[in-house]
């Protein structure tokens, strides 16, 4: 019999018994629909925590007081450290041995408490110099920048997040020109940034910008930094301008021993690189989880193949009396389940694509279909077709035609 | 004159050649515990043309012979040339070939593909042969017009009474003009007047000069072919060709017309 032939003759026996084929494809469905929407989603995942990250400023260092491991003397809390000062910052910036960095942001981070007339909130409170918005790559909503005139005239006047917004003034008033108070000093708001997402420790919403010197000098009283942020010129100079702010501050601090250095340099490259094995780990488990399923949809297929054999051994019988070889019986359940499984793989994608889709739109987070997830089912599925229909194709080809013609 | 006497020769002599030729063939069932012969150091030919019956109780071999007969299994020992082949030495697919090219099946129980139309289940033997599919069904119409079911060509194989389903199967048993069409209780499930129809047909293509093999237990049925062989516990015990050949003669009542239509037979 003709190869074609014998595909129709396949095609024509499957649509027989509609319910069964059907059943047998749904299972290879479900299992590549799951691979593909749970590695979707899993990239999906990935791709959105590193943009989050990204979102944070891309080529940012982040210069700290205190070692990273310093050995003996007594330690004291990271942010109470006052090896960092506006004079270096200043000197990073304007000096011509520093050729890797664009821009400077020297900042004071701390944790106050905030009032206004309608209500009060703990929040963190950023001195920050004019930098730090293009730095951290945060926009206005609304009003208008901090300046290098309002830092050297120590200005009262504050940029507050949304989430600080929200929790100050929740009947909605328009916060801009409010006033809010600080460690006991009136404030003026004169700009609200655009909210950036982030939770928990991490929430870039729940933050007050202020005029560093006013942070420094009218709230807190310190005249030390709590961290420089650089700017690299580019992503490949990261490591060069990690080497060159290190030998610059060691020799501004009149270090020698660059083991004893009194400050850290963190560069956001380290934190994606573990945020990204992170969630690596994360897509893997998921695959797997799918690939489960889709093993079970392939024994499933040679499930309703064994029994398609069962049920029709009188047919097989009829059919090698008849004159069909064994390889003409063997080919032609084997195109049987690898028609079963490539249906089943094709429909399986448009409905991984689909559920995909779906959740980004739910969930509004991003969509992302990764081709070499599409490959690989379609090719696992048309392997489990073969893989799993050969047992059962074997199985009737070497069926005696004598029994299999008396059988009931 | 003389033409005509060579003509007549030649025709005796191919008539005279045997389709089946069995020596000595001798089946024996083994399991752990227990040997059966099924068939015992049995010798016969079949000649072209000849219409048999064999006849026998159930458990006397007849089966087993008429597996061995249709190359659907092999003897233990003994030879058995099937139009000149030794079927003892084949491979399994060759047994299919075999099969295929020079035996037509019809069965108990019709065995026609469920679901599936007249033509497409008579064309299947030479789908296997490889005939490509436009001679296909010119020659399973040609055969379903032959069994007088014209007007079924369309129909499903579920949507035919059992002697309609019967006579597919010897429209799909003749499709491949093989050397002898082997019928197993063609009649066992049929009606008893539906029977009659079935072995007149049987009658009408052994009068064509197809060589047939029945194989029944009923006496009834074996009555209509030219010769009789009997066996019992894996032996013949007869083998009859004098007997009174029953011969339907009222052609003009049955399904197949054409070619009989209007011809009386009478009994030899």
């Amino acid at each position: 019999m003709k190869p074609l032939e014998l595909f129709f003759e396949s095609l024509g026996t499957l649509t027989l018994n509609k319910t069964r084929t059907a059943l047998a494809v749904l299972g290879i469905v479900i299992g590549i629909g799951s691979v593909i929407a749970l590695m979707s989603l899993g990239q999906a995942t990935q791709k959105s925590i590193q943009n989050q990250i990204e979102s944070l400023g891309s080529n940012l260092l982040t210069v700290q007081p205190g070692a990273a491991r310093s050995s003996g003397g007594v330690q004291s809390a990271p942010g109470s450290r006052t090896t960092l000062t506006s004079d270096d910052a200043k000197a990073l910036a304007s000096s011509t041995e520093i050729t890797t960095i664009n821009k400077v942001s020297p900042e004071y981070s701390s944790r106050t408490q905030i009032i206004t007339n309608q209500g009060n909130s703990n929040t963190q409170i950023i001195g920050i110099g004019p930098n730090y918005f293009d730095v951290h790559k945060v926009s206005l909503d609304d009003g208008v920048l901090i300046t290098q005139t309002d830092l050297d005239s120590l200005k009262k006047i504050a940029i507050i997040g949304p989430t600080v917004a929200t929790n100050l003034f929740p009947d909605g008033t328009n916060p801009i020109g409010q006033t809010i108070k600080i460690k006991n000093q009136n404030l003026t708001i004169v700009g609200v940034t655009v909210a950036k997402g982030g939770s928990g420790f991490n929430n870039q919403d729940d933050i007050v910008y202020v005029p560093l010197t006013t942070a420094q000098k009218q709230l807190f009283g310190v005249s030390y930094l709590s961290s420089i942020a650089l700017e690299a010129k580019s992503a490949d100079q990261m490591v060069a301008a990690q080497d060159e702010v290190g030998y610059f501050l060691l020799a501004r601090h009149k270090i020698t021993d660059y083991s004893k250095a009194d400050f850290s340099i963190m560069s956001q490259q380290d934190m994606v690189n573990t945020i990204t094995s992170v969630t690596g780990t994360f897509t893997t488990l998921l695959a797997g989880v799918a690939a489960i399923s889709l093993l079970v949809g392939g024994i499933g297929i040679m499930n309703i193949m064994l029994v398609t054999v069962t049920e029709r051994t009188r047919e097989i019988g009829l059919r090698k009396a008849l004159g069909a070889k064994k390889k003409t019986i063997t080919t032609q359940f084997l195109i049987e389940s690898v028609i079963l499984t490539f249906t089943g793989g094709i429909l399986g994608i448009i409905l991984g694509i689909l559920i995909s889709f779906i959740i980004s739109k739910i969930t509004s987070s991003l969509f992302i279909v990764s081709y070499s997830s599409i490959f690989l089912a379609f090719i696992v599925s048309a392997a489990i077709g073969i893989l799993f229909g050969w047992y059962p194709a074997k199985k009737a080809a070497n069926l005696e035609p004598i029994e299999a013609l008396r059988y009931e | 004159m003389a033409v005509a006497w060579v003509v007549v020769l030649v025709d005796n002599f191919m008539k005279n050649q045997p389709i089946i030729s069995i020596k000595n063939l001798s089946k024996i069932y083994k399991t752990d515990v227990l040997e059966t012969t099924a068939l015992d150091n049995i010798s016969f030919e079949i000649k072209k043309g000849e219409f048999v019956a064999i006849m026998g109780p159930s458990g006397s071999g007849k089966s087993t012979l008429m597996h061995i007969i249709g190359a659907l299994d092999k003897p233990t020992s003994g030879t058995y040339l099937l139009d000149g082949e030794n079927v003892a030495k084949l491979t399994d697919d060759e047994l299919s070939d075999i099969r295929n090219r020079k035996i037509g099946f019809v069965f108990q129980s019709y065995n026609l593909l469920p679901r599936t139309t007249t033509v497409k289940n008579v064309s299947l033997p030479m789908a296997y042969a490889g005939i490509d599919k436009e001679e296909r069904e010119k020659r399973a119409i040609k055969y379903l017009e032959l069994v007088g079911l014209s007007d079924r060509l369309k129909h499903t194989s579920n949507q035919l009474s059992g002697g309609q389903q019967q006579r597919v199967a010897i429209a799909r048993a003749l499709c491949m003009h093989p050397s002898i069409l082997l019928a197993d209780e063609p009649t066992g499930n049929i009606a008893s007047a539906q029977a009659e129809e079935i072995m007149a047909i049987f009658q009408k293509i052994n009068e064509d000069g197809n060589t047939i093999v029945i194989i029944t237990h009923e006496p009834d049925i074996a009555e209509h072919a030219k010769r009789i062989i009997i066996i019992r516990d894996g032996k013949i015990v007869s083998d009859n060709s004098n007997h009174n050949q029953k011969v339907i003669n009222n052609f003009s009542s049955l399904p197949c017309q054409g070619k009989g239509q209007g011809r009386v037979l009478t009994n030899k």
